[in-house]
């Protein structure tokens, strides 16, 4: 049972033609989703009674004659590190074992709204702290395309299930490359947005000024038609931007002659000759649609990783204070004062990548190193957006890879975590300049491991980003 | 922490020190809404009902600024006559405690939203300026409650309704030279903040909460000495008798040729001693950096000049008007700026009456007395300003007599109803009618034959007997204008 041959719009077609109902689609999700489970574990939770409630809600609408929403039926799987009210929400620690939240994040009710429907709660990386998905109290992902492999992370689970077939499109989240990564890694279509475009209410944070959520789709049109449901200004979220929301589906039009492409030379040198093909054969593509192909340099790169490490790890380490064991953190027992109690929460709760960064961002901020590095990082961050903002003075959009190798082998790096690190040395970049940025298949090593090609945009320009990702993919796929 | 009971200085040895303390004061905004949600700010509700995920500090929950508790702390910032920034950051301070539910508060670091102001406070019968170093926004903690359930002994529960309460951080200069002039300061510091309506600064609530740095030196020495933060000067009271103890402990330190450590210490009502509670080695490292939820704090000069526009007047000015502007004595302004509801009241009545001296001895003298009588605040007076000037208005023409309006102001009080109203129906109203008048005139002439011939024979003083016996007769009713006249042609 799959749902690989599923796309947002056929779905509403048999929906709307009564071919089936969104509560049979439902059924079969989550068969789907329990069966291909037992060989990628992309999901910790599995939703059944939040997904045939939402799907009776489309079954309904239809059956009254109204317009069951731009996502009607579409089964969708979702972080486990955005809540969902009355549904455990682990953030893959152990520390939320038992977390029920008592209310949704704002994309949640947004995507619902839609009449998209959960299945249930994807594995991911401890807090989104890493790129393997090895980082889960919950066990590792498999890589749906070679199961020996990591699927990327740390929203490892949101694309293993995309790509899998256990549901159609899915959300994840974005702090240093946690979306685009795992969708090189599985093969399948990730976004992630303009900081601000998607509220970030009900997205447990990492790092504030870096997290954002993002879809995941086996296609251009369907990772935008669950954007398109989840973007816009949130009022419970200051950071939220009040720019209007283009009409993505208007904007791929296929029309992408005259775009001027910039290719990082900092990003493709010294990359891997086998990616490289790749990403060289898809901007010869890119030449034939009629884009022209400019070198541009993004000359603060090489400081990108460390300055990112400084920051998020800095509020990581603020962020995750909360967990203390006071209100709803599952707490540790026999601790005989307070202050054994926290550190035996902490302790028990906390695995070791996110013990890791919480000492790192405690060091970093603390008084007499403030200066020398979150001060120094905020100053390179800075540089950083600049390259972006004055590479777009000269080109449109930017092309480059996602990441320099493929999907690695389960357990390859989880002895070097700097190496790890290394693995999102494309992705962070766009984190920290806020812009937005995608992965869209380029093809497969010889290995026949997928590689994503990364399109970036200015601020606010998803609608030409996805013009050019969904016209590349059709040339591709014709 | 030291269980024998320190050495303290005598006061002639303390009297060759000189103190320096600063005040930290925490202020209680009063907004309807939270800080960072819409929770109510309510006082008493049950326990962890007034909250909601962003005061929970649940997972995923994002702060969003209450634009009501800016405009509040620009306007207390402005009464305090302090610059305001034009851009102002939040910032996160944390550390662990169980009543801080997201582990870190939201407060102010490095740029505040205002500093550099100053206060003028009366301070022995003299006036003197405190410098305000800074004011910022912050949100409050919960409750910890340590005591009072079964299992206290092994449990402290925590309430949350108070936690994102919205608070503004004033911080003074070290200008204050003793106990009693940081009594003052606060003093001073409270009646400003009632006046402008931006808290209530109830102590008892928990709604005004004060820390002092305290240092002592050698008078005439150049350089302050080491200071210790002494926390949990919640009452008028338990600020002088803590900063007393704290500067007779220090003086004592050093008389005995010790140092004061550099440490935070905590006041023990219940002894009425400073406790150390941690040396500088374990000062906590509160980790501030920019808080990545809220953007910039941004206060354009048009939104400050609408701020300031709609302040009221700040009592120090509105004390220097009373007297240039109604001639009224230095006691009698000063008394009646003392809140904002009796300054209003003042002015309405004194407008009314058309007479602002009659207004501010009648308001200070009778109706207080009839208030403070009745436990009641000039706010919630059942004589209206405008009832209590019309009836001041009738003295002031001399259609009602002092004596009789001394009669008619506790009716009022009693029925809320006006002074005519009251005259009516009691049958107090000023004899007009020319005929009754007369009438009693002639009767009184008839009835004093001696102090005729007296009138008659050039005393013309004698009329005022004449016009207090009528006015006795008429039971003060009479309008002593007509009397005169009357008493003039029949003599
Ligand atoms: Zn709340």
């Amino acid at each position: 049972m799959s749902l690989e041959s599923l796309t947002v719009a056929r779905i509403r077609a048999q929906l709307l033609s009564r071919e089936r109902s969104a509560v049979e689609l439902a059924r079969e999700a989550l068969q789907a989703a329990e069966q291909g489970n037992q060989a990628t574990n992309a999901f910790i939770t599995i939703s059944p009674e939040r997904a045939l409630e939402a799907a009776q809600r489309v079954d309904q609408r239809i059956a009254r004659g109204e317009d069951p929403g731009p996502l009607a039926g579409v089964p969708v799987a979702v972080k486990d590190v955005i809540v969902t009210k009355g549904v455990r929400t682990t953030c893959g620690s152990r520390i939320l074992k038992d977390y029920i939240p008592p209310y949704d994040a704002t994309a949640v009710e947004r995507l619902e709204a839609a009449g998209g429907v959960i299945i249930g709660k994807t594995n991911c990386d401890e807090f989104a702290m890493g790129s393997s998905n090895e980082n889960s109290a919950y066990g590792p992902v498999r890589n749906p395309k070679a199961l020996d492999r990591v699927p990327g992370g740390s929203s490892g689970g949101s694309a293993a299930s995309v790509a899998q077939g256990t549901s159609v499109v899915s959300l994840g989240s974005d702090t240093g490359g946690s979306v685009r990564l795992p969708a090189s890694f599985c093969g399948c279509v990730g976004i992630t947005p303009t900081y601000g475009r998607v509220s970030r209410y009900g997205l447990v944070a990492f790092a504030s000024s870096l997290d954002h959520i993002g879809p995941f789709g086996r296609n251009v049109r369907d990772a935008a038609a669950l954007l398109q449901a989840i973007a816009g200004r949130d009022p419970r979220d200051a950071t939220s931007a009040a720019a209007p929301v283009e009409d993505y589906a208007a904007a791929m039009n296929g029309d992408v002659r005259g775009l001027r492409v910039g290719l990082p030379r900092e990003y493709m040198k010294g990359l891997p000759a086998e990616t490289g093909a790749l990403i060289y054969r898809a901007v010869d593509e890119l030449t034939r649609l009629g884009c022209s192909i400019h070198e541009i340099n993004l000359p603060h790169t090489e400081y990108a990783i460390a300055c990112y490490y400084i920051i998020a790890t800095a509020e990581a380490s603020s962020n995750l204070a909360r967990y203390d064991g006071v209100r709803y953190t599952t707490r540790a027992k026999d601790s005989g004062t307070l202050a054994s109690m926290y550190r035996n929460t902490r302790e028990e709760g906390f695995g070791a990548e996110c013990k890791r960064r919480i000492l790192l961002g405690t060091y970093v901020l603390s008084h007499g190193y403030y200066d020398a590095f979150y001060l120094k990082a905020q100053r390179a961050r800075a540089l950083i957006a600049r390259d972006y903002a004055e590479a777009f003075r000269e080109v449109d959009l930017i092309a480059g890879p996602v990441s320099p190798t493929p999907a690695f082998q389960l357990g390859e790096k989880t002895a070097d975590p700097l190496e790890m690190y290394l693995a999102d040395i494309y992705t962070v970049t766009g984190d920290l300049a806020g812009v937005p940025c995608m992965s869209v298949p380029c093809g497969e090593t010889a290995e026949g491991l997928p590689v994503g090609l990364q399109i970036i945009a200015p601020h606010f320009q998803e609608g030409r980003m996805l013009r050019l990702a969904e016209a590349y993919e059709r040339a591709v796929r014709r | 922490m030291s269980t024998s009971a320190p050495v303290l200085a005598d006061p002639a040895v303390i009297a060759k020190y000189e103190p320096v303390i600063g005040l930290e004061v925490h202020v209680q905004i009063g907004t309807r809404t939270k800080i960072f949600c819409a929770c109510p700010t309510g006082f008493g509700a049950p326990p962890n009902t007034n909250v909601c995920p962003v005061c929970l500090g649940m997972p995923g929950a994002l702060p969003v600024l209450n634009r009501r508790a800016v405009e509040m702390a620009v306007q207390a910032a402005l009464a305090l006559e302090c610059r305001i920034n034009p851009y102002s950051r939040l910032a996160r301070k944390n550390y662990f405690y169980p009543d801080l539910p997201k582990g870190y508060q939201i407060s102010q670091y490095d740029q505040p939203l205002a500093g550099h102001g100053g206060i003028e406070i009366l301070t022995g019968g003299s006036p003197k300026r405190i410098g305000i170093t800074r004011a910022h926004l912050e949100d409050d903690a919960g409750k910890s409650i340590h005591d009072g359930f079964s299992d206290s002994d092994r449990y402290t529960y925590v309430d949350l309704n108070r936690s994102g309460t919205p608070l503004i951080e004033i911080v003074s200069e070290p200008d204050l030279r003793s106990s009693s002039e940081a009594y003052d300061y606060l003093t001073a510091l409270k009646e400003i903040l009632q006046f402008i309506g931006v808290s209530d600064c109830d102590m008892e609530k928990g709604n005004l909460r004060c820390d002092a740095n305290v240092s002592v030196r050698l008078r005439g020495a150049p350089r302050f000495g080491t200071k210790a933060e002494v926390k949990n000067l919640n009452s008028f009271r338990f600020l002088k008798a803590a900063l007393d103890y704290e500067i007779a402990r220090q003086v004592a330190v050093l008389e005995g040729g010790g140092t004061v450590v550099q440490e935070t210490r905590l006041y023990n009502p219940d002894t009425g001693e400073t406790v150390s509670m941690r040396g500088k080695e374990h000062a906590h490292d509160y980790r501030y950096f920019p808080e990545p939820d809220l953007a910039p704090l941004r206060i354009s000069p048009e939104w400050l000049e609408e701020l300031r526009s709609a302040m009221p007047e700040l009592p120090a000015r509105r004390r220097r008007r009373f007297l240039a502007d109604y001639g009224l004595r230095e006691y009698d302004a000063g008394v009646l700026t003392q809140s904002r509801d009796l300054s209003d009241y003042f002015e309405q009545a004194a407008a009314a009456a058309g007479d602002p001296r009659l207004a501010a001895n009648w308001i200070m003298g009778d109706l207080a007395g009839l208030l403070k009588h009745a436990g009641k605040e000039i706010a919630d007076s059942p004589v209206s300003a405008a009832h209590l000037g019309e009836l001041l208005s009738l003295i002031a023409r001399g259609s009602v007599t002092s004596k009789l309006a001394k009669e008619i102001l506790p009716r009022m009080f009693e029925s809320g109803e006006g002074p005519h109203a009251i005259m009516e129906r009691e049958g107090l109203e000023t004899i007009t009618d020319s005929g009754e008048l007369e009438r009693i005139v002639a009767q009184v002439i008839a009835a004093n034959p001696k102090q005729v011939e007296q009138y008659r024979g050039g005393k013309a003083s004698v009329l005022s007997f004449f016009m207090g016996q009528v006015m006795k007769a008429t039971r003060g009713q009479a309008d002593p204008a007509a009397v005169t006249g009357l008493l003039k042609e029949k003599l």
